[in-house]
């Protein structure tokens, strides 16, 4: 007794065939919506930036005049901005991580505080502006500047670090560890000297891309009342500030007063892509250089 | 299959023929060496698996004992116990004690980092880090607190001397050791264990990984290295165990079914499972 009937196989492979030649181009098309979006929107900035990216544009002060403005304002804010984000994430993250995965025990607080972690995640940009504003600008007195800005942009961004370090964490191997702790190294030891040296290419590009999240984000600056004008350059962390995204939105309002301005915004949008296309170049670089070192 | 079968029924009716109170107790002969471990009614338990069933074992000084019995038989565990790195497991019950040197070692107010200093271990797979040979060796003196280059350069000279690898990494001391071989690997990782001067080395069937070649590199070692230390190893190969090894336990189930002298064990057991086990007929 035979199951399978030749002739009957054969009718039906001609449409077996043509339905698997549909699914692929249906799967093609989706996949090419997206990217032409991203052409047509890429397209459309460049071609309105042309001619407004010079080292003026770059090195000018904010003014009213589109001839004359520049973005230093911008790019230094953003500048300082990263230097309270980095080194506050970096401690703050790393130090959350490692805690979860190497100290606490695996259990319901463990798993309480991963699930939190993950929530922390999913909250909406604006309710950290919310929450910067109430604690950072009213609560402790500091006002609209980088320092606040650039606890609120930690706070926005340490999920993503907290849980790229966790992996970077676990991806270390047990028997590392247990050659550590096999001759009598303590805990702290075997992760000062084993686990992180081992994880930090993984840590580093979790909190390089978290650092060009913080670049983009606006949302929870607008909040914090960050100047739509300001002229001075910000010197320090107490300084009242700008960034590149702000300006951006800005200056995409005001296009409707000056339509220069919707070419500084274009060419300043080519500028923040730049800069985040650099940073995640980086981010890749680390990441295939030090992939599978053990 | 049949193995397995036969191993239930003599579970089953192990009671007749050993009685519990003589495993582990050894011959007047031993007067001379001092005990190093003596483990009384030890009891281990992961979760609800009963893992190690009244391990009652006196090991010597300067000797090498083997562990030996087939997967699964708690031998592994067992040595993992002696310098408590079993407690990384989180679900792990003990009972019972473990005496090193007299002294108790589950006793929480001894210190594993301690005991871990003076009770070494070689691991199954060979597990250098990610360093030069040089920071692998220094890596334990170092943790200890000795910063002295001079003093560590001469550790890890002699660490690797005593581990038989000296000639031939004495060039590339700052090489990765992630690109010896693996035999190299095994006696780097030796090496490592020497340069906290322990007292007794662990050795978690240590050349199971290796080929033939560096297997012999690494019994031979084995000789050499129980004249100052005290070595229990754990292996799957019995020829092994025959080799190199001064007295020998057989793992069954989580308990001792015997424990004697090297030759005895492998000439004349007392325990039928042993001479099973020892001739082939499972495991």
């Amino acid at each position: 007794m035979k199951y399978f009937d030749s002739g009957q196989i054969q009718k039906k492979l001609g449409s077996r065939l043509l339905l698997n030649q549909v699914a692929k181009r249906l799967f093609f098309l989706a996949t090419l919506v997206g990217l032409v979006v991203l052409v047509i929107l890429i397209y459309r900035v460049f071609s309105d930036s042309l001619g407004w990216i010079d080292f003026e544009f770059l090195s000018n002060k904010l003014s009213t005049d589109p001839q004359k403005a520049g973005i230093l304002g911008a790019i230094s804010g953003t500048f300082w901005l990263m230097v309270v984000v980095a080194p506050v994430t970096f401690f703050l993250g790393v130090g959350t991580a490692i805690y979860l995965e190497e100290f606490a025990k695996k259990g319901r607080f463990q798993s309480f505080i991963q699930t939190n972690i993950s929530n922390l995640a999913g909250v909406p940009s604006i309710v950290f502006g919310l929450l910067g504003l109430t604690v950072f600008v009213r609560g402790l007195g500091l006002g609209a500047v980088v320092l606040a800005g650039g606890l609120t942009m930690a706070l926005l961004v340490l999920p993503i670090v907290v849980v790229s370090a966790q992996e970077a964490i676990r991806a270390v191997p047990q028997y590392l560890r247990d050659a550590s702790y096999g001759m009598g190294a303590t805990k702290w030891q075997t992760i000062k000297n084993v686990v992180l040296p081992a994880a930090i290419p993984g840590i580093l590009t979790g909190i390089i891309l978290a650092l060009s999240r913080a670049i983009g984000e606006t949302a929870p600056l607008v909040v914090l009342g960050i100047p739509a004008l300001l002229i001075p350059l910000p010197e320090g962390i107490f300084d009242k500030f700008t960034v590149m995204p702000l300006q951006i939105y800005y200056w995409t309002i005001d296009a409707a007063l000056v339509t220069e301005y919707a070419n500084l915004a274009a060419a300043s949008i080519v500028v923040l892509l730049f800069i985040l296309f650099l940073m995640n170049s980086v981010a890749v670089f680390i990441r295939n250089k030090y992939q599978k070192r053990y | 299959m049949k193995g397995m079968k036969r191993m239930a029924v003599m579970t089953k009716v192990k009671k007749n023929f050993v009685s519990p109170a003589n495993i582990g107790t050894l011959e007047p002969a031993q007067k001379s060496k001092k005990v190093a471990f003596q483990t009384k009614e030890l009891n281990l338990w992961y979760g609800e698996d009963h893992a190690l069933k009244n391990i009652n074992l006196d090991i010597f000084e300067n000797e090498v004992t083997a562990i030996i019995g087939p997967s699964g038989c708690g031998k592994s565990t067992f040595i993992k116990t002696l310098n408590r790195m079993v407690e990384l497991i989180p679900v792990v019950k003990i009972s019972g004690d473990i005496l090193y040197r007299e002294k108790s070692i589950l006793n929480k107010s001894y210190k594993v980092e301690d005991l871990r200093t003076r009770v070494g271990m070689v691991f199954q797979k060979p597990n250098p880090f990610p360093k030069s040979i040089y920071e692998n060796i220094a890596y334990g003196p170092k943790i200890h607190g000795i910063r002295n280059k001079k003093i560590l350069d001469e550790i890890v000279e002699k660490s690797l001397r005593g581990a038989a690898i000296w000639d031939e990494v004495k060039d590339r001391l700052h090489e990765n050791a992630y690109g010896l071989s693996g035999g190299q690997q095994q006696r780097i990782c030796i090496a490592r264990c020497l340069a906290i001067e322990p007292d007794v080395i662990l050795m978690d069937e240590p050349t199971s990984a290796l080929d033939p070649i560096s297997t012999l590199k690494i019994e031979e070692l084995v000789q050499e290295l129980k004249k100052d230390f005290s070595i229990i190893i754990v292996t799957h190969n019995m020829q092994q165990a025959a080799r190199i090894s001064d007295k020998t336990a057989f793992f069954l189930n989580g308990e001792v079914i015997e424990f004697d002298a090297t030759d005895k064990i492998f000439s004349t057991p007392s325990d039928k499972r042993t001479e099973d086990y020892i001739t082939g007929r499972f495991g």
